[in-house]
């Protein structure tokens, strides 16, 4: 919170891993896990996927024929295939599987996995925990120079990837191994935070330390001030060849290869009420009021659950919701704690802009987001360039929910953008 | 159970710095007490009585204004009480009643909530209420005039006029020192210079201000004065005279830094106070007021969408 001195930037830190944190408590899947796959996007194809279907752990689950699944993290039947809306319009398929008591390994990446290659990585592990982006990775069109595992967490208070890297280091170094030869990639570059980046040298790979100050884990910051590249607005890291991936999604490919069987539960932070934090494991696809129940944190009315941390993660609107392969965070917020939203106009007090890490515009581009005015945003007030980190709006004296207004019109944009090239 | 709980779900961050518009004005109307306290001590009840009005006048346009238009009710932020104070420090203790009720309309109806209300203002509403009221009542505004009658211990002359008709040989025994400590005549809360700085170096600790725009317009007026000072040391006062006499400091901590009509980034920032600084000067050494600052800062509210358009290049853009 500000502090008596507010001349100062909050300097809001990443956590950083305590030296000897107990390792994450195992949550027990519940009798049932529920996976969100992609799609169908418009598509009217029905789903490749009945009720009563016996799924083995494991086992790739493709709806709709194209490129996306989901990884059966239990061995059971189906009980339920339904449409779930997420945000922005974002459209999944709920796949609801019900846990047999015996449990059958699903053996075709067992029989797939002799040598590393785009072949075995793609059609298995993409859903891994840490959901390792291969599908870019494993593009022969378009080549990468750089991997770069990210061994830092991107919200504060999130201990997910510290842990992974410092307790998995030997599957980080076989994931990297794997990688290197499947994508042929040469140059690896690992993150972690400033002061503990020296404990990784026995992994292989260039170490970087990331600035403890909350944005530098971004991949456009880290590109910015460790590679002294700026991604050019509207682009992404793998633009310019660059590939940020999880630390526990390379842990993940390297631990597949060592066992022959797909990884199938996820490490995440849970972040009780009063903002502490432990590691807790889970099967991908527990519903988070599971893992809330088991560590005694009673959901009340009037709560928020965020999927992620304080600054950028996901309200669900229903404890029922499933830990997914990318949930590195879980958090409960009271409403009492939780940041309020006013109607107050901009002030012009300029802290945003002070704050900003892509040096924009804040206090004047809220004012073209308050009228919808979203095109002369992107063209005038570089919309693009922000990396959404939600530093504006926690510095915001008026309380102006910028980050949601950016999203929106980031969102608004990506919708009708298409459309009218279509049109041109 | 969990399953009937009504959840609320809303966007990131979830988390805020706590900042409120409220807190940035009780700080303003604190770091702007000592010197307003001090004047009541100088000129007694009257200027009690002003600031008072002031105060409590601009609350109730503020109200008056909201409820005719529409608008939420708005009083509650501070931020018309503030403006109410600072416009009352900078009248004479013998400003008349309708003096000041025209002058916090000015401030607070003409030149803020016509505009849009809060952050929504183009130029310091303090200022364009002030600017008004020297134009309208030059007697009133005229402080050799309207403390006439006040018995003061030190010479009663308002120096920057006296500069202005005599040149620097009828200021030329002043010490600084007692500048600093309120033995001038002026505005009711624009003499103690000590009061007036420490409030503004609190209100830049706490990041109300931003520290570019008093320092910069500080520096402004004490390199014009310099170079004035230097041409002609006889008709041209020295920059501390300047920086300690006059409407400067309340300017330079109070009225230039007002969010709404001021600048964002660093070098817009420097550039408005530098602006500011000069003008003020100029007007006091050519001009044909004893003391421009009103007019300065709206010049350089003038400006201030055009520099603040100097601005850094955001991340990743190319062109």
């Amino acid at each position: 919170m500000k502090t008596f001195f507010g001349l100062g930037k909050p300097g809001l830190r990443y956590a950083t891993l305590p030296p000897r944190l107990a390792g994450p408590e195992v949550v027990p899947a519940g009798t049932s896990v529920t996976l969100l796959h992609p799609g169908p996007a418009g598509r009217r194809t029905p789903a490749a996927l009945k009720m009563g279907e016996t799924v083995k752990t494991g086992q790739r689950l493709s709806l709709y024929g194209g490129a996306d699944y989901v990884i059966a993290p239990v061995t059971g039947t189906v009980a339920a295939v339904a449409p779930f809306a997420g945000d922005f319009g974002r459209e999944a398929t709920a796949i609801t599987i019900t846990a047999a008591s015996l449990e059958a390994i699903d053996d075709q990446f067992a029989d797939a996995r002799r040598e590393p290659s785009p072949e075995t990585l793609r059609p298995f592990l993409a859903a891994a925990p840490g959901l390792p982006p291969l599908e870019r990775l494993c593009d022969p069109k378009r080549p990468l120079k750089t991997l770069v595992v990210c061994g830092v967490d991107q919200d504060l208070l999130v201990l997910t990837q510290q842990h992974v890297l410092r307790a998995r280091s030997h599957e980080v170094a076989n994931g990297i191994r794997v990688l290197k030869q499947a994508a042929g990639i040469d140059d690896v570059v690992i993150l972690a935070l400033k002061e503990t980046v020296q404990g990784y040298g026995h992994i292989g790979g260039r170490l970087l330390g990331v600035d403890p100050v909350y944005p530098s884990a971004h991949p456009s910051l880290v590109m910015h001030q460790l590679f002294g590249r700026e991604v050019p607005a509207g682009q992404t890291p793998e633009d310019l060849g660059f590939c940020f991936m999880r630390a526990e999604a390379v842990a993940a490919v390297g631990a597949a290869f060592e066992t022959g069987r797909v990884p199938v539960t996820k490490v995440l932070t849970l972040i009780a009420r009063d903002g502490s934090a432990r590691l807790v494991e889970t099967l991908i696809g527990t519903r988070v009021g599971d893992i809330f129940e088991r560590h005694g944190i009673a959901v009340v009315a009037g709560d928020r659950i965020v999927f992620g941390g304080p600054m950028r993660g996901r309200a669900a609107y229903s404890p029922d919701q499933p830990v997914q392969p990318d949930t590195d965070a879980v958090m409960v917020l009271g409403a009492a704690s939780a940041a309020e939203v006013s109607e107050y106009p901009c002030v012009n007090c300029g802290e945003c802009v002070r704050i900003c890490p892509a040096r924009m515009q804040v206090n004047l581009l809220v004012r073209y987001l308050e009228a919808g005015k979203y095109e002369d945003a992107a063209e005038s007030y570089d919309l693009d360039a922000c990396v959404e980190c939600g530093l504006c709006a926690y510095v915001c004296v008026s309380k102006i929910p910028i980050l949601q207004y950016i999203a929106l019109a980031k969102h608004e944009l990506a919708r009708v953008r298409p459309t009218e090239d279509a049109n041109a | 159970m969990l399953e009937h709980q009504k959840l609320i779900v809303s966007h990131a961050p979830f988390w805020h710095n706590g900042s409120r518009v409220t807190d940035r004005s009780r700080q303003i109307f604190l770091a702007a007490l000592p010197a307003a306290l001090f004047g009541v001590y100088q000129y007694g009840l009257s200027a009690l009585g002003v600031l008072a009005l002031s105060v409590s006048s601009s609350v109730l346009w503020e109200l008056a204004f909201t409820r005719v238009a529409g608008r939420p009710v708005s009083v509650g932020d501070g931020t018309a009480a503030v403006i109410g104070l600072l416009l009352g420090m900078m009248l004479p203790a013998a400003m008349p009643w309708w003096g000041v009720l025209t002058g916090t309309f000015l401030a607070v109806v003409v030149a803020r909530q016509i505009y849009g209300g809060i952050g929504a203002n183009p130029f310091n509403p303090v200022a364009v209420a002030l600017a008004i009221l020297m134009l309208s009542w030059k007697g009133r505004m005229d402080f050799d005039a309207a403390l006439v009658n006040y018995p003061f211990d030190f010479p009663a002359v308002y120096y920057l006029t006296a500069v202005k008709a005599f040149g620097t040989g009828a200021v030329g025994n002043i010490s600084f020192g007692d500048l600093l400590l309120g033995r001038q005549i002026g505005g009711i809360g624009c003499t103690f210079g000590l009061g007036l700085i420490l409030g503004g170096v609190y209100l830049i600790a706490r990041g109300v201000i931003r520290w570019e725009i008093p320092l910069s317009m500080l520096a402004g007026v004490a390199v014009t004065a310099f170079v004035f000072n230097q041409v002609d040391p006889a008709k041209f006062a020295p920059p501390a005279f300047h920086l300690l006499t006059g409407y400067t400091l309340i300017g330079a901590f109070f009225l230039a830094p007002e969010d709404s009509s001021s600048p964002v980034n660093f070098m817009p920032m420097l550039i408005y106070g530098a602006v500011i600084g000069s003008v003020v000067v100029f007007i006091r050494d050519v001009g044909v007021f004893a003391d421009g600052l009103p007019y300065a800062v709206l010049v350089g509210n003038l400006v201030q969408p055009l520099v603040d358009k100097i601005r850094p290049k955001a991340l990743g853009k190319v062109v």
